[in-house]
């Protein structure tokens, strides 16, 4: 590597970058230990039922086939409280797509011509896949996702909203929407004696590795798993997922090496998805747009065999003033697939729902949107009282309108046309709590000058590597590049998993706290280090997750510009700009791809992403790539993403807020926002695509 | 494993020769989408017969001023090809609104023509399919149907057409050239694809064994201008909602010339007879536009989620047919 800017926050480059374009960096299926055999797992065709007979004769005596796992004949699982793992377990499918038998053979063609060739009778019973806003069955839960109440009132907002001046009452519905990362699930299990090795692909290794020493009733030190690179996950490999039971419970059946990979059109139905979700929203404002009430309800799915339900809701506690307020949650248990993480779960429904609201109120009241939001701009984070440990919102706001130029914006919706294209712009907030996990890590000094740097973190495709070797340097005080990263693999020291945006608060604060402290024993000694360095560690447990006295998030502001065809009511976000206030920002390179991720995923969010369930079957249509429509390139225009120096001495040493999943935040909102600003015209439902804004 | 015999036919004699007796072979043209159908085990082929080398990756223009496209020109190519660019804009436009840049790159002309539909009902083995599995149902005709037929659909079927250039080849009377067991024939382009009716199975009226060997396309009259529009759910790489093939040659006020043709609605490129009776030697003016298309799409017959298609329709079609007869 060339230059090595050590500042705070340098644009340095992806240590593994060169690996990952060469094809050298090593990915889960991509690992051949001698022997190794493939899984190809049968899924349930039904949505509801039990199997009643499995006939494998026909698979079993094609050639090169080891076996055929059914409920009856694979290894006994102890219970691991996830019962999304409980693979072939027992008869019951609960929902379409769920693995009813696993072939096993010498190839992965064989493996496929197996599965293909197992026969599977089922008793079904009548489904529901459904999710309606006035569902029967639907039920308040006492929490949500993230640990959150189901319910939080404050005041009387239904009278303050009946009172209102200036009032709105709207709905809005987000579809199922998928994680789709690029590298599909999979995994390569093997099994020495009673000691089980995997190769995963997953967000976090040492919750692999707890998760499969209790399924399989093994010490954990028995459980190693590599997790060296990892293709995306956006939540979906948060927590183990089927495969790499299924990729292990093979191995142990068959004593090889079993690899595993889901397909592309598997994975909707086996490693979650971001679950539909119906919103209320209802806003009370006096004249000068002061709100008086805020009621956000949500209604959602979650599955029959575990309660997941998307805190939609929950961004509304944290954003404005308001006289008073209620924010609650139901959900639905129906025969879906289980819901689960993915990218700003909560956040990125609820902020549209309620960034998209703010909007009809503003128009409602003759108010610009940027100044409406001022009003009503809280002194101390509205749900808890609690002081905020920052917020920039503000500050965002006016950036981005500048930069955007906002400034002199006609507010008058419909007017601006150029041939058959009408154009607006719209802008939204965005939000992401601070989020921060105990960690461990070590650090060695070597004679030759190298540092090393040791924990079990995973690199998702963020430059983690990078970014805690710059947090190291900074520490230390030495080049970015005589520190390497040792990462990905179980015995390194523990670490939480990358997700809830804080991977690198998380694990830097332990390397920041190793460093220091190898630095402080530096500092003291004198004379050549010992041929074997010297070692410093550290354990943020009792740190990290100490109770903060503040309410610590990041904030955001986006601003899009969209042009409608009024020919066809097809949509194409021409500009779209973020500005975010997250803290320091550790690397500018790496930090600006994860804004411009996110912000990308809003758009598709806004535009062109939606699965949807045939109720027939209860499976999920349009699975694949070509059926479930991700951004491509010339969907993506000029986008910007900027952010403003945020001192905030309440977070952790290394002063950052998460950064990977706040572009996603409300991108949705500012584009749906400059739609109706292009047409005059709310469309309420995502996504936007011409079924429904061609009128 | 299922065993898969692979022949690459150096003359369209071996390609048939190949193919004959064996009714689960597959000519392999670019493999875009047969390929893909493999992988999803609804095509199972027993030998694939690759005639991606066959001498027919020539556009060549012939005495009367035809061009005679080789079946196995990429779609790149074609869309690339100066005479098609100068003559049937539309039809460079249509291939270029398909696919990707590499899909383009590998895709055959002959293999466009003939790609299955993406009904994603037909792509799950799992799910009925009367395409796939005669007798098995339509899964699609009261499932998610937003993107299929409103027009020429049956019980038995409600899939949509996927092609961008066979659109723009049914606009311009393009002929399809076949070689077969029984000798060559050629079918019009407007004939070639079916509607599902009760054999949904069928796409096309290609025989068992038979081969396209090209397309030939006829002269435009001149003065003709032509034009390709496609809505679609992203700005590249979607399959079409709806989309208008247009040409039209106005002289004197009048239209006296004119080939139109919808994509996205119907089983098979939508030859749009009844607007081209209604503006053909009439003065193209804005309500005759709308009337001549309305008449076309007042035999559509949308399913629960896609009765947008029809109004669509009829704006892409107003609007192509608009400014072409604004431009000649």
């Amino acid at each position: 590597m060339g230059a090595t800017p050590s500042a705070p926050g340098a644009p340095v480059e992806r240590r593994e970058g060169r690996a990952k374009v060469t094809g050298a960096a090593k990915y889960a299926t991509e690992y051949a230990p001698p022997g190794r055999v493939y899984g190809w797992p049968v899924p349930a065709t039904v949505a509801r039922g039990t199997v009643v007979s499995l006939d494998t004769s026909a698979a079993l005596a094609l050639p090169g086939v080891l076996a055929v796992l059914t409920s009856d004949s694979a290894p006994r699982l102890a219970d691991a409280g996830d019962p999304t793992l409980a693979v072939l377990q027992d008869s019951r499918v609960p929902h379409h797509g769920w693995p009813v038998a696993l072939a096993v053979a010498e190839t992965l063609e064989a493996a496929r011509e197996a599965a293909g060739a197992v026969r599977v009778r089922y008793a079904t019973e009548p489904h529901d896949v459904t999710l309606t806003v006035d569902h029967p069955r639907a039920y308040q839960p006492d929490e949500v996702n993230g640990g959150h109440p189901g319910e939080r009132r404050q005041g009387d907002p239904d009278g303050a909203f009946a009172d209102a001046a200036v009032r709105v009452d709207v709905s809005y519905a987000v579809p199922p929407l998928h994680n789709h990362p690029m590298e599909p699930h999979g995994a390569t299990a093997l099994w020495r004696d009673d000691e089980l090795t995997v190769f995963d692909s997953s967000q976090g290794g040492d919750t692999v590795r707890a998760t499969l020493a209790k399924l399989f009733a093994l010490p954990e030190e028995r459980v190693s798993v590599v997790c060296e690179h990892v293709g995306g996950g956006f939540g979906s490999k948060g927590t183990p997922r089927p495969h790499v039971v299924l990729a292990a419970l093979a191995a142990r059946h068959t004593g090889r090496p079993v690899q595993l990979a889901l397909l592309r059109r598997e994975l909707t139905e086996l490693v979650g998805h971001r679950a539909p979700t119906l919103h209320r929203v209802r806003l009370g404002a006096r004249p000068d747009g002061v709100l008086t009430s805020l009621i956000h309800e949500v209604t959602t799915h979650t599955s029959r065999i575990r309660e997941f339900v998307e805190q939609a809701a929950v961004p509304a506690r944290v954003m404005y003033a308001s006289g008073s307020s209620r924010t609650s949650h139901r959900a639905v248990a129906l025969d879906v697939p289980t819901p689960s993480w993915m990218r700003a779960p909560g956040e990125a429904p609820g902020m549209y729902a309620l960034e998209s609201a703010v909007d009809e109120l503003a128009c409602a009241l003759g108010m610009d949107p940027i100044e409406l939001r001022v009003a009503n701009e809280p002194p101390a984070e509205p749900d808890s009282g609690r002081p905020f440990s920052s917020r920039h919102l503000v500050e965002c706001l006016r950036e981005g309108a500048a930069r955007f130029g906002w400034d002199g914006r006609d507010p008058r919706p419909g007017v601006r046309r150029s041939g058959p294209w009408l154009t607006g712009t719209g802008v939204a907030a965005a939000t992401y709590p601070v989020l921060v996990s105990p960690s461990r890590a070590t650090v060695t000094a070597h004679p030759d000058g190298l540092y090393v740097v040791r924990l079990n973190a995973t690199d998702i495709g963020t430059g983690a590597r990078t970014v805690l070797a710059q947090i190291a340097a900074q520490a230390l005080g030495v080049r970015v590049d005589s520190v390497r990263t040792e990462i990905g693999v179980t015995g390194l020291p523990r670490a939480p998993l990358a997700g809830g945006s804080a991977g690198t608060a998380s694990w830097g604060w332990a390397v920041h706290e190793a460093c220091r402290d190898l630095a402080r024993q530096l500092a003291e000694r004198s004379g050549p280090l010992p041929p074997g360095g010297m070692t410093a560690s550290a354990d943020t447990a009792g740190t990290a997750d100490a109770e903060s006295p503040y309410a610590r998030h990041a904030f955001g502001a986006h601003f899009a510009e969209a042009a409608v065809d009024t020919d066809t009511g097809e949509v194409r976000v021409r500009r779209l700009l973020g500005v975010y206030a997250a803290g320091r920002i550790l690397n500018a390179r790496t930090a600006r791809s994860q804004f411009i991720g996110g912000m990308v995923m809003g758009l598709g969010m806004a535009l062109t992403e939606g699965g949807g369930v045939d109720p027939a079957s209860g499976a999920f249509i349009g699975s694949d790539l070509a059926g479930y429509h991700v951004p491509g390139h010339a969907d993506v225009p000029a986008i910007e993403a900027h952010w403003i120096d945020e001192e905030d001495p309440h977070l952790n040493p290394m002063g950052s807020k998460g950064i990977g999943e706040i572009g996603i935040v409300g991108t949705a909102a500012a584009i749906g926002n400059a739609v109706h600003h292009a047409t005059g015209v709310r469309f309420r439902e995502l996504p936007l695509t011409p079924d429904r804004v061609h009128v | 494993m299922k065993p898969l015999l692979y022949v690459r036919a150096e003359s369209v004699g071996e390609a048939a020769a190949a193919h004959a007796g064996r009714p689960e072979a597959r000519y392999l043209g670019g493999g875009t989408n047969l390929v893909d159908l493999m992988k999803l085990g609804v095509e199972r082929p027993e030998v694939l017969i690759d005639i991606s080398r066959l001498p027919l990756d020539q556009v060549e223009e012939l005495p009367d001023g035809a061009l005679r496209i080789g079946a196995t020109v990429r779609n790149s190519d074609l869309a690339g090809h100066p005479l098609v660019r100068e003559r049937y804009p539309v039809l460079s436009q249509a291939l270029l609104s398909g696919a990707s840049g590499q899909l383009r790159n590998v895709a055959t002309t002959a293999g466009n023509l003939l790609q299955r539909t993406r009904c994603a009902y037909f792509q799950d083995v799992g799910k009925p399919c009367n395409k796939r599995v005669p007798g098995s149902g339509c899964g699609a005709l009261t499932g998610v149907n937003r993107d299929h037929a409103v027009l020429g659909h049956s019980e038995h079927c409600v899939a949509t057409h996927p092609s961008d250039l066979a659109v723009a080849l049914a606009a311009l009377d393009a002929v399809v050239e076949l070689a077969g067991p029984g000798g060559g024939r050629t079918v019009e382009l407007t004939e070639f694809h079916r509607l599902p009716q009760d054999s949904p199975d069928q796409d096309t009226v290609i025989r068992p064994g038979e081969l396209i060997t090209g397309v030939l396309l006829p002269p435009l009259p001149g003065g003709t201008v032509s034009r390709y529009r496609k809505a679609r759910d992203r700005a590249s790489f979607a399959f079409a909602l709806a989309s208008v093939a247009a040409t039209v040659q106005v002289r004197g006020g009048v239209v006296r010339h004119i080939g139109v043709a919808f994509g996205g609605l119907a089983h098979r490129p939508w030859r749009a007879r009844r607007t081209e009776a209604a503006l053909l030697g009439s003065a193209p003016t804005p309500e005759a536009v709308a009337r001549a298309v309305d008449a076309e799409l007042a035999a559509a017959v949308p399913l629960r989620d896609n009765a947008y298609k029809v109004s669509l329709a009829r704006d892409l079609a107003c609007e192509v047919l608009g400014s072409l007869t604004a431009r000649t």
